[in-house]
């Protein structure tokens, strides 16, 4: 019995097992629910109107195919089973190669040799093979698949290969909901669901809800107060525009952008020497606040090196693909390790601008999408003529930058490059892409290893998502530029509006923000997105404009309350029947706290900082080597700034930080995930910045206030944003008061609590009240609510 | 990883609330920092979920001490017994022997490749005859408890990649590290205490960093991600409470906290509200956990005998024995440790004494202790390095003294308890101890064979990223039967 269970549960990729919703079977659809029930599965498909009965290669049967089949009936040439091609119909519908039928016989699923194995019950002839671990299909993918051969078997471009083109803004029922197009492409989802949208968010969620999506601070409570009076049609509007202007949108934009770009303080490996590319960060922020054209981001960070008489601020621009890990570790063979960035790089490129998971096509054709290892080469080929080298000794010699790299001098940092945050006089190199003389050739590398060269190859965009005309294009980084933002890229803007549909929503519209191809996620709104993609081009890649259509549309002003029934029917929120609710990026949660107290240090961008940290984490996993080797903390204002700014240590990231799912820059990273841990509560009780955020506070408003309820009613304002109810406030004084009787028995105690961080004491405080204080404060700072987007 | 949700009625009342978060905390410990893993699950299925992290088939071991010795010791001074090198001491090694291997950086211009025999004498030990050096008298004296494998390799030469291709099964990349593959796999055994821990210690010899990325989740839930245990004031990360906190007082703030967060969850109903109610009350068991079972001070004088007297020293690699003896105990899934300080690329002679000062006898000690208690048979420990040291010199060769560059091709690594063999040599290597003439064992056999050992077949436990299946044996890996009991 107890042997029985084991082998009954299958550990193999821990997904619910298809849900079936209630929805969907009350709804009384006629037609297949079985495939419904199988698109649930996908759970980003949408409910399909009676109207809509044709089965969709895209939608219904490729997720089948290529989760099931196309590892052995695929792309990759090397690994294909038996000649049989699944992903095309010309091979599908072709012969067998034993001739005996065919794979697919389009109208006849009973006269088709893939039909026959998928629902044969013998492991010697059903499909996929036991030994493949892959499980059979379920009896609705079973049921899809038949319906699909008996309409025609009719294959389809993938959707995210094919130009998107503006769609028609949809009709829809509840006409006054509706604020801007978005509304429209969501509602009509939802009402064909069944589903209502919430009410709008009461004003201080809504306020906190776009102050922090805008710039990753909680609003000030002038900022509650004005937005809270201004009884204006308007009113959210103008919020909108003021905190979009603020220069500390650009650095909320940044930090996913961050990730993406795997920037880093250190050079990772094992000595993990320190270097300087924040000066790249500094052009970053700059670059979100003055608008930059999403087209003319990418294009300057892609090539700016090479755009006629490029600018400083261009071939700084291209420090992007310089954020690579770069080995000190002595006796490394250069060439792998050169090879190895450049890797890096053409992953950072296709994950995080295409949407693209190429790696696999490194060692071998992709198993999925039609991607061969020789399209991977030639997009390798791009970067590949690189003026660096991949080692450039060891860590005695390290310098802050590796070739090929930039200085920038103090005028410069005055004139033309202002926006760098300069602290001092020294030197300043950042490494940036530049080319060599005479170019370098790019082998396809057997098994993708650095020193099994095969065939060589010119660069190239991949082909199957555009065809890169090399009579109009030059095969160099400025040619992939131009590829990459061209209008009919289909990838470009769908990948960039989904990222920033993220960073609002919580997930993006494609939830496989990382991967567009044939084994990512589907749309879940297959016309919206298309239709914000096109829009974007169409007004000129205007990164500020999208953001505001996002925060201004009544989808996203929508109310977090979440009633049984919507948790029932759709819990992951696929339907946008809710605001979007989350807790906040690690960087934010440092933010947050740091900002409410007072104590933030807004100055923007120049070199990380170091705040505090627990003591011994660099000293206990160092090599002893290099300068890194000891955690030196920052003193004074440097202990305040933003998360964004604190130091990054590769192989020592900061621990709050991590804890709290930041990534770890070890490479290009574009989605977070979003855990609950002891370790966070942990945090958030005993982390001196928390503790020390609220003394400060504490003693601050002990000075200004001596009455309770107006000190507890201010602290709660400020961090959780709005005004604590009845029952809130009572508990919050009891517990004051409680803990004051606690301190008032022991003089010492309260000084013994107060004592935490550097900032300086008030004066003159009364301590007793102040430590009750500190307690009360300490407590909303842990509030799930407080560090929530809701 | 977004959660799904737990189907809480958004009109629970209060009582109803805490009823179930003492439902979650009694019956939830999934994963390396005790998160129940009822938030993945489906609406349909979710206190099935709660036993979830079930293995394949019935399992010979429960959990993983792993004794890594970092920088990566001479096996051809500790185990792999070459009386030909001191015969040819200082001689070539022949160019058909070495066979193309590529070389690091470090002895790639060398002219010659002088042999370099050991200074330290062998002899056979227990009834498997296992050979070992004089430096190892205490696992000498367990020989019989051993599974000696001489015959590991490796891809990779430098220490960087070969070190993580050890933990994660790959040489770059984020991928999980075998740690969070068996907390993802398997779950933890303890609601109060991480599944997966990591303790570090280091020697005085020539060392090579450790990195957090060795004990990265990778792209499996953060809560499967090792937790660091330092010798320093707080033996987890901000697991104290600050000065003027007693519990009495944390207890009355969580009691607060609680309440308020109460009220959250019934104006939104987000399941996650309540979640986070759970992880509080984690973290408050923990803060008594831990520092019980980091408090050395209660431990027997026949124990500190047995380990040492650097066992009562924190953050040494004696202490942290004793310490995974007492995790594995309270059913700590994975227990990670880290010994620096290998890298003998010059002074070998002299540095590899220190070292193995430092580990002998906590190492054999360690089994002893499993083995007195019972729970050696569940428990499978493991002690090797990233890969081993080279037949030949690197830098001047004298009589007495030698350095040793990188060798992936061969090199040795014990196994005990955990349902694998005792007593048993394993693999040959040539005479020069340069290349294996017999059973070889790749890094990604070795994987597949822990796994094996925890009812885990390591072509099943995969995880599913950005449209890749991943294991942490990759598209390889064969069980070495020969080991297996």
């Amino acid at each position: 019995m107890f042997y029985k269970y084991y082998k009954n549960v299958s550990l193999t990729q821990r997904v619910p097992e298809p849900m079936k919703k209630p929805v969907f079977l009350a709804a009384g659809i006629l037609l297949f629910i079985g495939m419904m029930v199988a698109s649930c599965y996908q759970k980003n498909t949408v409910k399909k109107s009676s109207s809509e009965q044709t089965v969709s290669y895209n939608f219904d049967i490729r997720p089948i195919l290529s989760d099931k089949c196309f590892a052995c009936h695929g792309p990759d040439a090397k690994k294909r089973e038996a000649g049989l091609r699944l992903d095309m119909a010309e091979s599908a519908y072709a012969k067998l190669k034993d001739g005996k039928g065919v794979a697919i016989f389009p109208g006849k699923p009973e006269q088709s040799e893939l039909y026959k194995r998928i629902i044969s019950i013998d492991p010697e002839y059903q499909m996929p093979t036991p030994e493949s671990h892959l499980g059979l299909l379920s009896e609705t993918e079973v049921g899809t698949v038949k319906k699909w051969i008996e309409q025609g078997a009719r294959y389809e471009k993938h959707w995210a290969f094919t130009t998107p083109v503006l769609p028609k803004v949809p009709e829809v029922e509840k006409k006054e909901w509706p604020k801007n197009e978005i509304d429209y492409f969501v509602l009509q989802k939802m009402e064909r669901a069944g589903l209502v949208p919430n009410d709008e968010a009461d004003k201080s969620h809504l306020l906190k809800r776009v102050a922090l999506d805008l710039t990753g601070l909680p609003p000030t409570l002038e900022m509650q107060r004005k937005f809270e009076a201004d009884k204006s049609e308007k009113a959210y509007e103008n919020i909108v525009s003021e905190l979009i202007s603020q220069k500390t949108y650009g650095e909320k934009m940044s930090v996913y952008w961050l990730d993406m770009a795997r920037y880093a303080d250190s050079y990772g490996y094992q000595d993990d020497e320190v270097r300087t590319q924040w000066p790249w960060r500094d052009w970053l922020i700059n670059a979100f606040n003055k608008n930059m054209s999403y087209d003319q981001f990418l294009t300057w960070q892609i090539a700016g090196d090479m755009l006629p008489n490029a600018s400083k601020e261009q071939v700084l621009a291209t420090a992007f693909f310089r954020n690579h890990k770069y080995t000190e570790e002595g006796g490394v063979i250069p060439e792998e390790y050169r090879i190895e960035y450049n890797i890096d790089k053409t992953k950072t490129y296709s994950t995080g601008i295409l949407g693209l998971t190429v790696e696999c096509a490194q060692c071998h054709d992709h198993k999925y999408d039609p991607i061969s290892q020789e399209d991977y080469y030639r997009l390798f080929a791009f970067f590949n003529n690189s003026k660096e080298v991949g080692y450039e000794g060891d860590v005695s010699q390290s310098k802050p930058a590796k070739n090929p790299m930039m200085s920038i001098t103090d005028q410069e940092a005055k004139t033309l490059l202002s926006f760098i945050n300069r602290p001092d006089t020294s030197r300043l190199i950042v490494s940036v892409m530049g080319e060599r003389d005479t170019l370098r050739a790019t082998h396809v590398l057997n098994r993708g290893v650095y020193d099994a060269p095969g065939k060589v190859v010119t660069a190239s965009g991949l082909p199957s998502v555009m065809k890169f005309d090399t009579t109009k294009l030059p095969q160099n980084r400025l040619g992939l530029a131009r590829w990459t933002t061209s209008k009919n890229n289909p990838l470009t803007a769908r990948v960039f509006v989904n990222q920033v549909w993220q960073e609002f929503f919580g997930r993006g519209l494609v939830k496989s923000t990382g991967d567009f191809g044939m084994q990512g996620e589907l749309p879940t709104n297959p016309a919206l997105l298309d239709w914000l993609a096109v829009d974007f081009m169409n007004y000129n890649w205007d990164i500020k404009r999208l953001v505001k259509q996002v925060v201004t549309s009544a989808t996203y002003r929508q109310s977090a309350k979440i009633t049984q029934e919507k948790l029932k029917t759709d819990p992951d929120n696929i339907y946008l029947s809710r605001g979007p609710r989350y807790r906040l990026p690690a960087e934010f949660v440092r933010d947050m706290v740091l900002s409410t107290s007072g104590l933030l240090n807004p100055k923007i961008g120049g070199p990380s900082v170091k705040p505090y940290q627990p003591k011994g984490l660099w000293e206990s996993a160092t090599s002893g080597r290099g300068s890194l080797r000891s955690y030196q903390q920052d003193r004074g204002g440097a202990l305040y700034r933003r998360g964004m700014y604190t130091f990054i240590k590769l192989t020592v990231p900061p621990p709050s930080m991590i804890i709290f799912d930041a990534s770890n820059r070890d490479h290009c990273e574009i989605k977070r995930s979003k855990t609950n841990t002891p370790l966070q509560a942990l945090v958030m009780l005993n982390d001196p910045t928390v503790l020390e955020a609220s003394r400060v506070l504490a003693e601050r408003l002990t000075i200004k206030s001596s009455v309770t309820e107006e000190k507890i009613k201010e602290s709660f304002q400020r961090i959780v944003c709005r005004n604590p109810t009845e029952k809130e406030l009572k508990l919050l004084v009891n517990y004051y008061n409680e803990e004051a009787a606690v301190f008032s028995k022991d003089k010492k105690h309260a000084h013994k609590v107060l004592n935490v961080g550097e900032f300086p004491h008030e004066a003159k405080v009364n301590e007793n009240q102040a430590a009750a204080l500190m307690r009360v404060i300490n407590t909303l700072y842990n509030m799930e609510e407080t560090i929530t987007k809701s | 990883m977004e959660k799904q949700v737990f189907d809480f009625g958004i009109n629970t009342t209060r009582r109803h609330f805490l009823s179930k978060l003492s439902l979650g905390l009694g019956s939830a410990a999934l994963g390396s920092l005790l998160i129940p893993d009822i938030f993945k699950g489906s609406g349909e299925s979710d206190m099935n979920d709660l036993v979830a992290g079930l293995p394949h088939f019935a399992p010979k071991a429960k959990r993983v001490i792993y004794l890594f010795q970092n920088g990566a010791p001479s096996q051809l001074d500790l185990f792999d017994y070459k009386p030909m090198l001191n015969k040819m001491h200082g001689e070539d090694l022949p160019e058909s022997i070495r066979g193309g291997q590529r070389l690091t950086g470090m002895t790639a211009n060398q002219a010659k490749f002088p042999l370099a025999g050991s200074v330290f004498n062998f002899k056979q030990h227990g009834k498997s005859g296992a050979w070992m050096s004089e430096l190892l008298p205490h696992m000498a004296s367990i020989a019989d408890d051993l599974c000696i494998i001489k015959t590991l390799n490796t891809e990779a030469i430098n220490h960087d990649p070969a070190l993580t291709f050890f933990q994660t099964g790959a040489q770059v990349g984020n991928r999980p590290s075998m740690g969070s593959w068996l907390s993802y796999g398997l779950g933890s055994e303890n609601q109060n205490l991480p599944g997966f821990c990591v303790l570090l210690s280091r020697g005085k010899g020539n060392g090579q960093g450790v990195y957090s990325k060795l004990w990265t989740n990778g792209f499996l839930d953060s809560v499967h991600q090792g937790v660091q245990f330092s010798s320093g004031e707080n033996p987890v990360l901000y697991l104290n409470d600050p000065e003027g906190m007693d519990r009495s007082q944390r207890r009355n703030m969580l009691d607060k906290l609680s309440e308020l967060n109460q009220g959250t969850y019934e104006d939104f109903g987000d399941p996650e509200i309540t979640a986070k109610v759970q992880q509080y009350e984690m973290a408050f068991r923990m803060q008594t956990a831990v520092p019980e079972i980091t408090d050395m001070s209660k431990e027997p004088e026949s124990i500190v005998k047995m380990y040492g007297p650097e066992c009562l020293v924190p953050g040494t690699y004696a202490a942290n024995c004793l310490l995974a003896r007492k995790l594995s105990e309270q059913g700590v899934r994975f227990i990670q440790l880290y010994h620096q300080g290998w890298d003998s690329h010059g002074g070998l002679p002299n540095e590899i004494k220190g070292q193995c000062m430092d580990v002998d006898q906590a190492s054999a000690a360690l089994i002893t202790d499993l083995k007195q208690r019972g729970l050696l048979d569940e428990t499978l420990v493991i002690w090797g390095g990233e890969f081993g040291r080279t037949n030949y010199c690197q830098g001047t060769l004298t009589k007495d003294n030698y350095g040793r560059d990188h060798h992936p091709r061969a090199f040795t690594v014990w196994m005990a308890g955990g349902g694998i063999k005792p007593g048993v040599v394993y693999g040959e290597t040539d005479e020069f101890g340069y290349n294996i003439v017999k059973d070889p064992v790749h890094v990604h056999d070795f994987h597949a064979t822990i796994l094996n050992q925890l009812g885990l077949d390591h072509e099943k436990l995969v995880f599913k990223h950005q449209g890749r299946r991943y294991r942490l044996t990759d598209v390889a890996g064969k069980l070495v039967n020969g080991i297996i009991a």
